[in-house]
């Protein structure tokens, strides 16, 4: 790029930058009604920002986000399925080696923590990590639902809904329970529910780590001076930390406490009573 | 329900998530797991093909060595064997060449003997012959000297007339 096309460019970005600011100091956010305690409270909560379940029921807009998502993995599959994998080749391009990485990494996650039971738990962790990463990317994206309040706002991270976590939390377990139950019947089931917190922290764990990013975020767009740049770092770069350490975390605990349920016994050796002994 | 927890929403999450998983399951996970496991037996079969192969190779090389030193040890052998077999055929050889050297000397000298035996029979009697002509010779001498005289008169006539 030679001196005066630089100079050009600098002056374009430079005027746009400026027009943006003019423009969000003169064009208000509807969203910053009341004062940031409530706008919190209600990230948290959900009470007042409910989003209508095609007329059916009032739900968390974490809900919709968790549905939308499904839809775009649903489309997304569909297109690789029908025009991607039947292309595969046995040198993998740059998607391909993309798709069987996520796969491998998953397969060998489940494999590496529980060697004698691993296909269910493969696919399980699979869906999980694939939920929590692209359902925590797409709250970057912004994407408005109309409230039944009438205001418009961003679909969190699905999983920032408490529900969304809880229920997340309490599946892996299920999970882990059933390797129990499949490998050593109600004895892996036993040694499952000795850990009977490990559902309530992963659900919290999950919730917490997720709406921490949301509440930063929230936090960060209130005051209109922080709004510049700073939304990159804690907005984009958070979240995809977020999106990858919480996919690992989850899957990798379920990985972990589900190969150790699923342990088989070891059968100890039978103890001859020192009776018979005597006897003989 | 505190912290607004809602049971039929948690449900509903899972009823979305079993969805997902039905659809990530079948559509994504299945057929990228199923390719990558026909991909690993294909290079595994290979491996083991080429394993085999030379594994093959390697007992057929041992093999054709082990042959190639039996085979040494046996031409080894044979040598040894044809060895000890030209010796002994030259010594036969040479012993019956001795032999009959042997014979052909003892022949020769045989031969030689009656050659001898031969020569000294007819000398004799040659002898014999000359001593009984002589003896007649002596007895008719005078007629002999006649003769004789007869002869040298011829002798000298004829050179004179030449």
């Amino acid at each position: 790029m030679d001196k005066r096309k630089r100079i050009i460019a600098i002056a374009v970005f430079a005027v746009l930058s400026i027009a943006l600011i003019i423009g969000t100091v003169i064009v208000r956010s509807p969203g910053h009604h009341g004062s940031i305690g409530e706008l919190m409270k209600d990230a948290v909560l959900h009470e007042t920002n409910k989003v209508s379940l095609f007329g059916l029921k009032d739900v968390n807009p974490g809900l919709i986000s968790a549905f939308t998502v499904t839809g775009i993995f649903f489309v997304f599959c569909l297109i690789v399925r029908i025009f991607i994998i039947p292309k595969f080749k046995r040198v993998p391009g740059k998607f391909q080696l993309v798709l069987e990485t996520a796969v491998g990494f998953f397969d060998g996650l489940a494999k590496s923590n529980s060697p004698h039971r691993n296909k269910f738990l493969g696919a399980y962790l699979f869906t999980a990590g694939a939920y929590i990463f692209v359902g925590t990317l797409f709250e970057l994206f912004g994407v408005q639902v109309i409230t039944t309040n009438g205001s418009s706002m961003a679909m969190p991270a699905p999983l920032a809904d408490i529900n969304g976590a809880i229920m997340m939390g309490f599946l892996s377990y299920g999970v882990i329970l059933s390797g129990g139950f499949a490998e050593n019947r109600f004895k892996g089931v036993g040694q499952a529910l000795k850990d009977f917190s490990l559902p309530v922290s992963m659900s919290f764990r999950i919730f917490g780590a997720l709406l921490s990013g949301a509440l930063v975020t929230e936090l960060v767009y209130h005051y209109i001076a922080l709004s510049y740049g700073l939304p990159i770092l804690v907005g984009v770069m958070f979240t995809m930390l977020h999106a990858l350490i919480q996919a690992y975390v989850l899957t990798m605990l379920t990985a972990l406490f589900y190969g150790e349920v699923s342990e088989p016994a070891h059968e100890k050796p039978k103890k001859i009573k020192r009776s018979k002994i005597n006897n003989k | 329900m505190p912290l607004n927890i809602d049971w039929q929403q948690i449900l509903l999450h899972l009823l979305n998530f079993v969805l997902l998983f039905a659809i990530l399951y079948f559509l994504l996970y299945k057929p990228v797991k199923k390719f990558m496991d026909d991909r690993t037996a294909y290079y595994k079969d290979i491996e083991d093909k080429a394993n085999e192969n030379f594994a093959q190779s390697e007992k057929t090389k041992a093999e054709y060595t082990e042959k190639l030193e039996k085979a040494e040890d046996e031409i080894a052998e044979e040598k040894k064997q044809a060895y000890v077999e030209i010796e002994k055929l030259t010594q036969d050889k040479i012993k019956e060449a001795e032999d009959e050297a042997k014979k052909i000397i003892a022949n020769a000298h045989k031969n030689t003997e009656a050659e001898h035996e031969k020569m000294l029979k007819t000398v004799r009697s040659e002898i014999t012959d000359m001593v009984t002509s002589a003896a007649e010779k002596l007895v008719s001498d005078h007629s002999t000297s006649r003769a004789f005289d007869e002869f040298l008169d011829k002798a000298e006539k004829g050179g004179s007339d030449e």
